[in-house]
């Protein structure tokens, strides 16, 4: 299965992506934000990082990227994408998900092993996961902090798409200590903790991140 | 009225305000020598810049020869001289590490200064044909309750942070430390390291006539001109244009930029020499480009993209804007190379050639401002042997030793002033800060703070890796500079044995106060003797290094602070050895000679307010076998972890190596308590290990004094018959210093105390 991972100016954990999509067994395929072909990819992981250096907004230039709009065609015919931490805020940007990450509360960046309980495991990127279960991967930003208004809140708590909730301290003051979101078909994830850095127990905090990706190769063998 | 050579040569008895931009009269004297006229205004101030303490070394250089002095060493690739040196760390994998300082810029501008200290050092190893992977950060601050602190140190740890997350560069360790010395002179020092393959090694040199000079990246605006707003104000009328703010502005998205299209440009071949804008900017690139290659250069000054078309043709030279880099690049290549940098969106303007002749020439608006040998302006500045004088002070200060101050004998008197020194601001939990960086970028860090070294994997079908530490532990240094450098080296070079790496070379920044101070020269001397001697000693050659020299207010200097990094390699990153104890039921055991050495200590500094008496022993054949031996029980997993014993003893040790994983133990002291705990011999390492017998014949066979502590288990740290310290108090003690003083990580804005310290904590004076 080809997993693309696009590179935006100012991307940073793309290789991390690509190398968590390898050890989950899939193959990682780059892509330029440039261009406007997908290469018949089955997936696409938007990555960390400060893509246009976070200018306007985090994620807002980005969003608008040529390849974004071929990103955006083929996500709503069911296309799994997954954006971490600013490819979540590319993905608010792009109108992909609701809502919007602001400033962290307390105004500093933040990074630190981020206890997160898995709120749904039947979407696209979660299915090796269990309801309920406690995972642990790194948090790191400056604009995690995530908001909506409240009845976009309500609405999608009571269409159950909040797919990760902070555990044991909110790092950045999201409203309602969500950390991630789905699309209402469940195929389109973003969060803000980077499940790609706990894939390996020589680098990351656990190995808890790798269901990520393994979760996303079974989908499309399921599909 | 541009000032030309045409000009400067009619008017040889024009004024020009030399003294201003720092120049001495017989440095100005040698300028009108040289070039046998009077300098050009442009002229005037490419060589002031070049000839500044910063740029040229002048004091210190006689002094650095000594590094050059050393063995040569088969690790060394590039030595000093070039941007940063290189070694060789196998498997064809060429590392390149540097540290830099940014002092005065953080104390004037704390976020931007920082954060520019950052993209320079990154900039630097960049230069080198390197892959920049990693970054530390080495800081120190006035006193930690002093109200300027709290206005410094958030906005520098901000800037460190802001810069290095936004470039993607795990920053993987460093220092924190505070001492009433730096009120007024923060230091900031910056490392960065590198990776590249041995054929991918770049130098800075313009060789090859005919060939261009492109200049990419930022366009260039009036920001970092310092000394030459002098010459703004002397060129125009008193009414012109007010000076310009002298510390530059970082834009880390744009060095992002930067680093891939170098890499795509090294990668395609694209360049035959390469080198940053740092320090005087346009003028140290040219000049250092064609002074280090085949000598002649001309640049047509109108073809620099500006920011601020007002800028005048000297200021355009000086201009220390940043995230720009200069390229020689053959005129066949010049299209390619341009369509890289477009791809980035970097960018990219030739600006001129490399020429016959051994000249740099410079024009604009159709005229010569600048005819030079470029030698003269980057390698053949002034040098100084500066008197030097033993601080008349020392005597006194080495006989006040601390064995006379009072000491504690009972358990509670010793938990007391354990919890003083680890809850000290020095001691204390350094999460506030390292939380503000990110440590997992790129997904290579395999240590990172608060372990003793920061670990790199480098390749992830091998898994060979690196091992970096940074120390400078300056009242040592204070007490005695030639040993304080080797104890800041020997400690070094201990945390990155404790990893289970192989020390492999040496990196410094020598931090001191001015050179025109007899007394801090000799300081400065001996600390580069000592450091010198120790490498020697170790076997390591030093790479490089910066010096930051009149780091004082008024009459005082800062302590002597030669902060010295250490670049070790694992041959497999796997084996390496982390700080915390993990498990009930290890062994514990101290490698290593405990003894009676008080003086310099963190706790005759926190519990005493002192510093006198001669600093630690410092053994470098006994540092270099407990290396050995740290390196063979890694390779053989015999230990579980392993932490170094430095500032705050044991006490210090015992603290991280239990608050990491939460494992307590109980131990038995030998011999005075006091002194098991709070002295601060060096060549000493706390190991944990489930295969005791082992660990004892590999460090008896080598020699190595050997002594078991207890066992480790339980939620408290238990020393027989003296005390038993629950690691929850221990951790609330640790933990709650830096955010009593710097606000609590998760208070919203508005809700931060400034400058309150929590109760019970002893500060130093």
């Amino acid at each position: 299965m080809r997993i693309g991972v696009i590179t935006f100016p100012g991307s940073l954990d793309d290789v991390d992506a690509a190398r968590a999509v390898r050890l989950a067994g899939g193959d990682a395929v780059a892509l330029w934000h440039a261009d406007h072909d997908l290469l018949d990819v089955d997936a696409v992981v938007l990555p960390g990082g400060f893509s246009y250096g976070d200018y306007l907004r985090a994620g807002a230039i980005a969003a608008r990227a040529p390849l974004m709009a071929d990103v955006v065609t083929r996500a709503r015919q069911g296309m799994p994408v997954l954006g971490i931490c600013n490819g979540f805020q590319v993905l608010c940007e792009a109108g992909l998900l609701p809502g919007a990450l602001t400033r962290n509360a307390h105004l500093h960046f933040r990074n630190r092993d981020q206890s997160l309980r898995v709120e749904r495991a039947d979407t696209a990127w979660t299915s090796d996961y269990a309801n309920g279960q406690r995972i642990v991967v790194p948090v790191k930003n400056g604009e995690g902090r995530y908001v909506a208004a409240p009845g976009d809140l309500d609405r999608l708590e009571a269409e159950n798409r909040v797919v990760f909730r902070y555990l044991g301290g909110n790092p950045n003051g999201s409203l309602r200590d969500i950390a991630g979101i789905t699309s209402e078909n469940g195929r389109i994830v973003g969060l803000m903790p980077h499940p790609e850095h706990a894939i390996e127990e020589l680098t990351g905090p656990s190995t808890d991140g790798l269901g990520f990706f393994t979760s996303v190769l079974k989908a499309l063998v399921a599909a | 009225m541009i000032d030309t050579v045409d000009l400067a040569a009619k008017t040889p008895d024009e004024p020009q305000p030399y003294r201003e931009l720092g120049l001495k009269d017989d440095e100005y004297a040698r300028i009108r020598d040289i070039l046998g006229r009077r300098p050009t205004t442009a002229e005037l101030a490419m060589y002031s810049v070049m000839w500044s303490e910063h740029c040229s070394y002048k004091s210190s250089k006689v002094h650095l020869r000594r590094f050059g002095e050393l063995p040569e060493s088969d690790a060394l690739l590039v030595g000093i001289g070039e941007n940063a040196g290189v070694v060789d760390v196998g498997d064809g994998y060429a590392v390149t590490f540097k540290v830099e300082s940014h002092n005065h810029p953080s104390y004037v501008e704390p976020y931007q200064g920082a954060a520019t200290g950052v993209g320079g050092i990154v900039r630097d190893i960049l230069t080198m044909g390197a892959r920049p992977v990693a970054v530390m950060d080495s800081l120190r601050f006035g006193r930690a309750d002093a109200p300027d602190t709290a206005r410094v140190l958030p906005g520098v740890v901000a800037g460190v942070g802001g810069y290095g997350n936004c470039l993607g560069l795990p920053n993987i360790g460093g220092e924190l430390l505070f001492d009433d010395c730096y009120a007024g002179n923060p230091l900031v020092n910056a490392l960065c390291v590198g990776v590249m393959r041995h054929e991918d090694v770049r130098l800075a040199k313009a060789e090859g006539v005919g060939n261009k000079v492109i200049l990419f990246g930022a366009r260039t605006g009036g920001d970092g001109i310092g000394g030459v707003s002098v010459l703004a104000s002397e060129t125009f009328d008193a009414e012109g244009p007010a000076k310009r703010p002298s510390v530059q502005v970082g834009d880390p998205f744009t060095e992002k930029l930067l680093i891939e299209a170098c890499l795509e440009i090294f990668a395609a071949d694209l360049v035959t020499g390469i080198q940053d804008l740092g320090g005087a900017g346009l003028s140290c690139a040219t000049s250092e480009l064609a002074s280090a290659g085949a000598g002649g250069m001309h640049v047509d000054l109108d073809t620099v993209p500006l920011r601020d078309s007002t800028l005048t043709p000297a200021e355009i030279l000086m201009s220390e804007s940043q995230e720009r880099m200069c390229a020689i690049v053959e005129p066949a290549k010049v299209e390619r190379f341009l369509a890289v940098c477009r791809k980035w969106d970097v960018l990219a303007t030739v600006i001129g050639e490399v020429t016959g002749g051994d000249r740099l020439t410079v024009d604009w608006r159709g005229e010569r401002i600048v005819d030079v040998p470029p030698r003269t302006v980057a390698h053949e500045g002034p040098v100084y042997e500066r008197p030097m004088r033993r601080p008349e002070d020392l005597d006194a200060l080495q006989a006040d030793d601390a064995a006379r101050l009072p000491r504690p004998s009972t358990g509670a008197e010793l938990q007391a002033h354990w919890l003083a020194v680890i809850s000290s601001p020095d001691g204390a939990d350094k999460t506030w800060v390292t939380e503000q960086y990110d440590r997992y970028v790129r997904g290579n860090t395999v240590l990172a703070q608060p372990d003793d070294a920061g670990v790199v994997r480098i390749d992830e079908e091998t898994h060979r890796g690196i091992a970096l530490a940074l120390d400078g532990n300056a009242r040592a240094a204070r007490l005695d500079p030639y040993t304080g450098a080797q104890l800041n080296l020997a400690e070094a070079y201990r945390n990155v044995a404790v990893s289970g790496a192989r020390p492999l070379a040496v990196t410094n920044c020598l931090n001191f106060g001015s050179p025109e101070e007899p007394e801090v020269m000799w300081q400065f001397a001996e600390a580069v003797r000592g450091l010198a001697d120790g490498c020697r000693a170790l076997g390591l050659p030093v790479t490089g290094g910066n010096v930051s020299l009149y780091n004082q207010t008024g009459e005082v200097a800062i302590n002597p602070t030669p902060v010295i990094g250490v670049l070790g390699v694992h041959d497999d990153v796997r084996e390496r050895v982390s700080t915390g104890w993990r498990s009930a039921g290890e062994t514990v055991l101290l490698l290593g000679e405990t003894r009676d050495e008080l003086s310099g200590s963190a706790w005759a500094a926190v519990v005493h307010g002192h510093l006198g008496g001669r600093p630690p022993v410092v053994d470098l054949a006994a540092e270099r076998t407990l290396a050995e031996v740290l390196g063979a029980l890694a390779r053989e997993g015999l230990v579980t972890a392993a932490h170094d014993l430095a500032d705050g003893g044991l006490a210090q040790a015992l603290t991280e190596a239990t608050l990491r994983h939460g494992t307590g133990g109980r131990l038995a002291l030998d011999g005075d308590p006091f002194v098991a705990l709070f002295s601060e011999s060096t060549g000493r390492a706390l190991v944990t290990t489930t295969d005791p017998k082992a660990v004892k014949d590999t460090a008896r066979w080598a020699g190595v004094p050997v002594t078991e502590l207890g066992t480790t288990g339980g939620d408290t740290l238990a020393l027989d018959g003296l005390l038993e310290l629950p690691l929850a108090e221990l951790r609330a003690a640790w933990t709650a210093t830096l955010p009593a003083l710097f606000g609590l990580p998760e208070a919203p804005v508005g809700v931060r105390p400034v400058g309150t310290v929590p109760a019970g904590t002893v500060l130093s004076s």
